[in-house]
This record gives structure tokens, sequence and C-alpha cells, in this order.
């Protein structure tokens, strides 16, 4: 047979194609589990990590992170507009990035709220308490919102009144490395540790401004330095925080947790 | 062709980046830190050597309409695969490199091997051509990375090699190196030095 006939051309076409997609579907389908296990691994080092517990807690095999994940936190399904516990659903069940996708499950955001610029958010979201000796130690929030390239999805702790900012982290996000990326740089995180969530009113007030916050001022409790180069991903950053502190956010889940929890 | 030639020459003298000006878009995406470079470096000699010994095997075969197509989905499948393994077992890593593995598809390394050499050669040449262009890419890569990372955020792997004044050391870091035309910049000069030191590499005027 001629190397250039139809016949000739089809046969290798598909000859090829059928050699490359079992190469590709057996390493997907035989690295899933492996890979999956990576996902699951690195959310438990971040809700762990924003819990405040130290580095040397996050290494060790996923078995052991799994069990001191398991003592110290709970994990609550929580519906967003009502601020109710879904008891009944696993956590485990549940992918709330998937749920934002889909209109059944997530709810439009009016364009004048939508701080984020996240367009919809799921109906419910999985939420994490850090407890020690039985108390609520910290509220761990998963947040996420634009930046200047990408979306950033990170969790933002609270103290257990939810009054206090006690960490904010990123783990995804494609911002300029050196620029935006700076949000990841230990000094910047470290100037979120402290910050008032809420002002008197009530309302989510944190800022991200432009220079060296004045410590003198009656606002530096709610204000966080901006990063030089990176003044659109530090006002997403802030956007997102008020966003998911305000009352499309996280409001209702945490006014509920407030009078479950009782102080 | 003898073998030491063909994996010698595509270090300097046809260095993929710096003569064939070849897969310059990664080169600049990737070459921010060293360790993303280095990982970048055994991924696409990787998926070198195995597209251009796979076009090789089959070149007698391959039906001169689709040759393009099919040398396509070679590379595309052996990327994929990487990519798989890399998620498995580098995480971290494969979360930094994030969009660009997928886009060594796209790296005109690939192709252009595939279509000047494999298509031409048999797998053992092939593959040592493929191994020679893979290290020559990682050569300019490595020392794009290095400069970049060094100037650009104090650090080399990440470990702080120059105390960057930003953590209280006294190194103001280059922020220009971390973008893209920094390394445009550290390329040019690249090419530059090589044009001078071997000027019968210059085009000749007309």
């Amino acid at each position: 047979m001629h190397k250039d006939s139809i016949a000739r051309t089809i046969g290798v076409a598909v000859v090829v194609c059928v050699a490359c997609s079992v190469i590709v579907s057996s390493a997907a389908v035989g690295l899933r589990s492996r890979q999956h296990a990576n996902q699951v691994r690195e959310q438990m080092v971040q809700i762990l990590a924003a819990a405040g517990l130290p580095e040397s807690d996050l290494a060790g095999d996923t078995e052991t992170l799994k069990r001191r994940f398991d003592q110290v936190i709970e994990t609550r399904v929580v519906d967003l507009a009502t601020g109710e516990r879904l008891s009944d659903v696993d956590p485990a069940s549940i992918d709330p990035r998937k749920e934002a996708r889909n209109p059944a499950t997530s709810t439009v955001i009016a364009q004048g709220e939508d701080l984020a610029g996240i367009k919809r958010r799921a109906n419910r979201q999985a939420i994490y308490l850090y407890r020690k000796d039985g108390r609520i130690e910290r509220i761990i929030l998963p947040v996420y919102g634009k930046g200047l390239w990408s979306t950033m999805y990170g969790y933002l702790a609270l103290s257990s009144d939810a009054m206090t900012i006690e960490r904010l982290a990123f783990y995804e996000h494609a911002e300029t490395p050196g620029l935006g990326g700076e949000i990841d740089n230990p000094r910047w995180k470290a100037q979120w540790v402290g910050k008032k969530a809420f002002d008197d009113e009530g309302e989510p007030r944190i800022e991200v401004i432009k220079g060296v916050v004045d410590s003198s001022s009656p606002q530096a409790d709610y204000q966080v330095d901006g990063i030089s180069g990176a003044t659109i991903t530090g006002r997403g950053v802030m956007n997102l925080v008020r966003y998911w502190l305000g009352e499309q956010g996280y409001g209702p889940v945490l006014e509920k947790l407030q009078e479950t929890e009782g102080r | 062709m003898d073998a030491k030639k063909l994996l010698l020459n595509p270090l300097v003298v046809e260095n993929p980046i710096n003569v064939q000006i070849l897969g310059i878009c990664s080169a600049l995406a990737i070459t921010t830190k060293l360790e993303t470079a280095v990982t970048m470096c055994f991924a696409v000699t990787f998926v070198l050597v195995l597209s251009n010994l796979a076009v090789s095997l089959i070149r007698n075969q391959i039906p001169s309409s689709i040759r393009m197509i099919v040398e396509m989905t070679i590379i595309a499948s052996l990327v994929m695969f990487v990519d798989q393994v890399l998620k498995a077992y580098a995480y971290d890593i494969s979360k930094q490199l994030s969009v660009f593995v997928g886009l060594i598809i796209t790296n005109c390394i690939l192709m252009g091997r595939a279509e000047a050499f494999a298509l031409k050669n048999g797998p053992w040449p092939s593959m040592l051509d493929g191994l020679g262009n893979g290290l020559g890419y990682s050569v300019v890569l490595l020392t794009v990375a290095t400069i970049r990372e060094l100037f650009g955020s104090g650090s080399l792997f990440g470990f702080e090699v120059l105390p960057l004044v930003t953590n209280g050391g006294w190194y103001p870091a280059n922020g220009l190196l971390l973008l893209a035309p920094g390394a445009f910049f550290i390329i040019g000069l690249m090419i530059w030095i090589t044009r001078t030191l071997k000027p019968d590499m210059v085009e000749k005027e007309n």
C-alpha cells in the first residue's frame, strides 16, 4: 500500500491516536488516587496552618496529619444565607467550588454587593472550627476573590468571638511573582494578625492602604500596609475579606455561631 | 554525525534558545525561580527525548499529509503524561509550574526538532539530538533563572543569599528581573555574547 494513500493515512492516524490515548489515560487513572491524596493533604495542611499550629506539626506522613486534623478541627457544613448548620451533610461529600458554578446550588450575587468579583457563590460552604480543650479557639473560613490576574483562594482565621483576624493566607493564586505574589510574604501576612474584623456597627471595615499604617491613628486597627506595585491585588484582598465577612458572605454564619456556642 | 557532536553542539553552537531562538516563551515565564526552572528542564528534556524517539521510530510510516498532526499528538500525549506524574509525585512544584507544563506542547523546540531532525534520522541519533537540545535549553534556563532569582529575590533555590531590605537586610531587590522583560534583557545579552564570541553566526548583510 502506498504511504500517502487515504487508507494508510487514516490507519496511521487511528493507531497513533489509540496508542497516545492509552498512555495518557492509563497515567491519569493510575495516578489519580495519589493526586487526590496530595490535594486532600494540602488542604489539611492549609487549615492546620490557619489554626495557628507550628510548622513542625504540619509535616509528617498523611496518616499522622489526618489524625492530628481530626483531633483538633471540627468541620461543619453551613448554609450561607441562613447561617444554619447542615448537620446531615458529610463535609467530605461537598465541593463548594463546583457548586458555585452550578446555578442549582449557587446564588447570584447582586452587582453592587459583589466586592470579591466572583459573580455567584455556592449556597453552602464547609467551615472549620479549631478547638482546644473543647472550646472554640479559632474559626477558619475559606475565602476567595479576584486579584489582578487570578482568583485568589485562601483561609481567613478569626478569633473565637469572630472579632479579630488571626491569620489570612492564600494557597492558590496566579498573581505576579515579586509584586502581587508578595501576598504570600510572611511579613505581609503578619500585618493582618490582630486586626479588627468588624467596627462597632458590626460592619467589616478592613482596609489595605497606600503607605505605612500610622499606629497612633484610631483607624490603625482596621488598616494594613499595601504592597508597592500590587495595588490591584491588595485591593482584591481587601474586597474579598470585606465580602466574606459581610452579610452576603459568612455574616449570618458567624452570628449563628455566636448564638449557639454562647459565651 | 557522531554521537558527541549531536549531544554537545546544541549546548552552545546550536543552542535552541540562543541560536535557534526557539522556546523563548517558557524561558521567560518560569525562570523567576531556580526550583521551577530545574523541574521545567527535566520535563522538557524528557519529552524532547521521547518525542524525538517516537517520531523517528515511525518516520517511515507517517503520511506526509498528517505529519505535523501526528507529531503534535505524540508531543501532547507525552506532556500530559509528565503533567500527571508531576501532580502525583511533585505536587508543590506542579502547582508553581501550573499552566506552563501544559504549554510545553507549544514549545517550538519540540516541533522544531521533530520536524528538522527526527523525521530524517534513526531512533538513536534522534534521542541524542533530543537530549542535546534539552540540555541546551536547560543551560540557558538555569543561567537565566540563577541571575533572576539571585538579583530579583536575593535567594538561590529559595535560600537567602543576599539579605533583602524588606527582610531587614541590605540588598534592595531588583523587581524588574522578576518580570518578563527582565528575562528578555538577560536572554538578549546572552544572544549578543554568543554572537560576539562566534562571529560566523551573524547573518551576512546583503
